[in-house]
């Protein structure tokens, strides 16, 4: 295998010890400052939301990342934590006592952990693509006893609940939107710093080792499969953590919580942010909620232009968008960056021309297909209608000359990168 | 006696369907080392173009032009995005056909609906075939079993009989040998990844309007599909046969019985029972029914 999937960047392996603090301090301050920067309703469920995936992608880097296990059924865990910690809730309201409401994470991951030790025996056996099939078939399996047994789950319309049934907590009720998203960042905090630890400890480093060459690990003494089997329970444990604050934010719990989409959102999230590096899964989960939630609002085709994007970053850049900045890193350090400016604006531009072509032809396509809505669109202001030809004509023109132009905007980006980096290599 | 026929039969045909789709997974899979996410999704494609060419010139010429399409696309996949993916490893091509499958999938939300579209048996093999004390057999059925196995056997005769049969054989398991006695060794690669959709394809023309056309078709088969690679042994032609027929007639048989197990109609649990028997075969046999090899 070549190195930019499996390795971790020498970035990530050089982090220093000291430099590990101020990077904490930084993160908190955002997570406590972010709501005041974005106050409104719409985008503190956003933040709330961007929380939740930052654990569960996090979780799932552990598995793909740390240990090279392409998992595809993720959200069983997350979702069973998430349907225990809806049933825990529902006593509560009944006045049985469970725990009081910012524990229940804790309980969803534990629900996690027990179900990662029960799937986990089976699927760690074997790692590489037959780890996939079988994760995927796992959480079919799950995905359809859900459906099966809706005594427990609920069936099609899932469980509800009301999170701010329990007696209030020094004077929280998590009624407010704004409290739960402070319990979530909380937990986010913890649970990042967490999984940041444990990547450092023996089990971590063993992780990598497994990924990177499960003979030589085995050689040295250690059963792969215990090593896959242990990361995966943890893995399981904060994906149940993720599940439970879901299940708290939106207060109701349904088969979608353990579908094959959710489990492929988070790998989406995980990759599109980078999986080389620990903080990358951060960067995807905010983008990804971005995506989601603003994009799904403006266009019926956005899961095509996320698949697309998905496409076009496990072509061109497989370490993620976090790998894009490290890579700027040495070159900004030796005060180089400027001399990268006109090739990278020339490729920005020819890129967006492309996409600007793109969307023209899918957004066409669409209201043609459509019946209807009728065949007019607002295509950046601009008022078209899909059934004239000069609007196709234009778009696949726009597309063609965007992907010539970006084909010549990248040789000229290669040559003075590969330029740079001699001069860096000589200084 | 005439319900148990009629099933087996059933069972017969669709489990030779899922052969169609296992079979050039597993090729493709034995070849490239690439595991195609997006194959039931060529299945997919291969249904719609079938859809869409029939109503345009029928249903024959579509039988023929269909697979080719999807086989032409699926090659056109392979030279400008999997050979670059490759260069990444595995993870990187595994994750592409993961991409792609979104691709497809919503591609064809956007040409033609999110709802089935109605794509039917073409009149002349349209009624029943026999029937066995009143209980009717749909030609159509035989029609499916009938290009399923002549399928069968022109890969066999392919693989077996010919020259770039023998080039694929030798490429399975020393393609740097193959390479060093002249052969075009990623030309073979694309060949035979257009080739294995292009048999998905075929499936999706014969399984499209058997059973239903719609963009789900392709997210409702995939799982299935890799099950059966998983119980028959990843890289087995001959255990993703036995798997496919086995599965087939699981799931066939699953839906229409009656018996009671613990307080459930096993025709409640039908939808489980392709993965319990994926988990029961991990932890008895988990190298799969004919798989050399584990992990």
């Amino acid at each position: 295998m070549k190195p930019s999937l499996r390795r971790g960047s020498p970035a990530q392996r050089n982090t220093g010890r000291h430099k590990a603090p101020l990077v904490w301090v930084v993160m908190a301050i955002i997570l406590i400052a972010a709501p005041s920067l974005f106050p409104s309703g719409f985008s503190l469920t956003l933040l709330t939301q961007m929380g939740t995936l930052t654990i569960f992608a996090l979780s799932y880097n552990m598995l793909l990342g740390q240990c090279g296990m392409l998992s595809f059924g993720h959200a069983v865990y997350s979702g069973l934590g998430a349907y225990v910690t809806v049933h825990a809730l529902n006593m509560l309201g009944k006045g049985a006592f469970v725990t009081p409401l910012p524990l229940m994470p804790l309980l969803g991951g534990v629900a996690g952990t027990l179900f990662g030790c029960l799937f986990g025996y089976v699927s760690t056996r074997r790692a590489g693509t037959t780890f996939a099939m079988i994760s995927l078939g796992i959480g079919e399996m799950v995905y359809a006893c859900v459906l099966m047994l809706p005594g427990f789950f609920g069936g099609e319309g899932g469980i509800s609940t009301n999170r701010s049934v329990g007696r209030p907590l020094l004077g929280l009720t998590f009624g407010p939107a704004i409290q739960v998203y402070y319990l979530v960042a909380a937990w986010s905090f913890i649970s990042m710093i967490a999984m940041y630890a444990l990547a450092r400890t023996p089990l971590g480093r063993l992780a990598n080792a497994v990924r990177d060459n499960p003979e030589r690990a085995e050689f040295v003494g250690y059963d792969a499969r215990v090593v896959r089997f242990l990361q995966l329970v943890l893995s399981a444990f904060f994906a149940g953590v993720a599940g439970a604050l879901s299940c708290v934010n939106f207060e109701i719990v349904g088969a979608e919580n353990v579908s094959a989409l959710a489990s492929g959102g988070v790998l989406l999230a995980s990759f599109i942010g980078g999986i080389p590096f620990f903080f990358g899964p951060v960067v995807g989960s905010v983008i990804f909620v971005l995506f989601v939630t603003a994009l799904s609002g403006v266009t019926k085709a956005w899961l095509f232009y996320l698949g697309l994007f998905f496409c076009v970053m496990v072509l061109y850049a497989p370490g993620g968008i976090a790998s894009l900045f490290v890579m700027q890193f040495p070159v900004i350090r030796a005060r180089k960056f400027g001399r990268l400016l006109a090739p990278y604006g020339a490729a920005l531009a020819a890129g967006l021309a492309a996409l600007a072509g793109l969307i023209g032809i899918v957004e066409a396509v669409y209201r043609l297909s459509d019946s209807t809505g009728g065949t007019r669109m607002v295509l950046a202001g601009i008022a078209l209608d899909a059934a004239r030809a000069p609007v196709w004509a234009l778009s696949i023109l726009v597309l063609v000359v965007g992907l010539v132009a970006l084909r010549f905007a990248a040789r000229f980006t290669q040559a003075r990168w590969d330029a740079v980096q001699e001069e860096l290599k000589a200084a | 006696m005439d319900f148990l026929l009629v099933q087996v039969l059933n069972s017969i045909s669709y489990g030779l369907l899922l052969f169609m789709l296992t079979s050039g997974l597993t090729i493709v899979f034995s070849l490239m080392g690439v595991l195609n996410f997006a194959h039931t999704s060529f299945y997919m494609m291969g249904a719609y173009f079938a859809y869409q060419i029939s109503r345009w010139i029928g249903f024959w010429p579509a039988l023929a032009l269909a697979p080719l399409l999807v086989g032409a696309i699926g090659m056109l996949v392979e030279r400008f995005a999997l050979r670059r993916a490759h260069k990444f490893g595995h993870v990187a091509e595994l994750l592409f056909t993961v991409g792609l499958a979104y691709l497809i999938e919503e591609a064809t939300h956007l040409i033609w609906g999110r709802t089935a579209v109605p794509y039917r048996v073409p009149e002349e093999l349209d009624g029943p075939l026999f029937s066995i004390m009143g209980t009717q057999y749909p030609i159509y059925r035989g029609f499916m079993m009938l290009v399923a196995l002549a399928m069968l056997a022109s890969i066999w005769l392919v693989l077996k009989r010919t020259r770039i049969g023998l080039v694929i054989q030798a490429a399975l398991t020393h393609p740097e040998t193959v390479e060093a006695l002249g052969h075009n060794v990623p030309r073979v690669f694309m060949l035979v990844f257009g080739g294995g959709v292009a048999l998905a394809g075929l499936a999706g023309v014969i399984g499209g309007n058997a059973f239903v056309t719609d963009p789900g078709m392709a997210a409702a088969l995939g799982p299935i599909v890799f099950v059966i690679v998983v119980v028959g042994g990843m890289g087995s032609l001959g255990g993703a046969f036995i798997a496919s027929i086995l599965i087939g007639f699981v799931q066939t048989f699953a839906v229409s019985l009656d018996w009671g197990l613990f307080g459930y109609k096993v025709s409640q649990v039908a939808p489980v029972l392709p993965y319990l028997v994926m988990v029961l075969m991990l932890i008895v046999r988990p190298k799969g029914l004919m798989g050399t090899r584990e992990g």
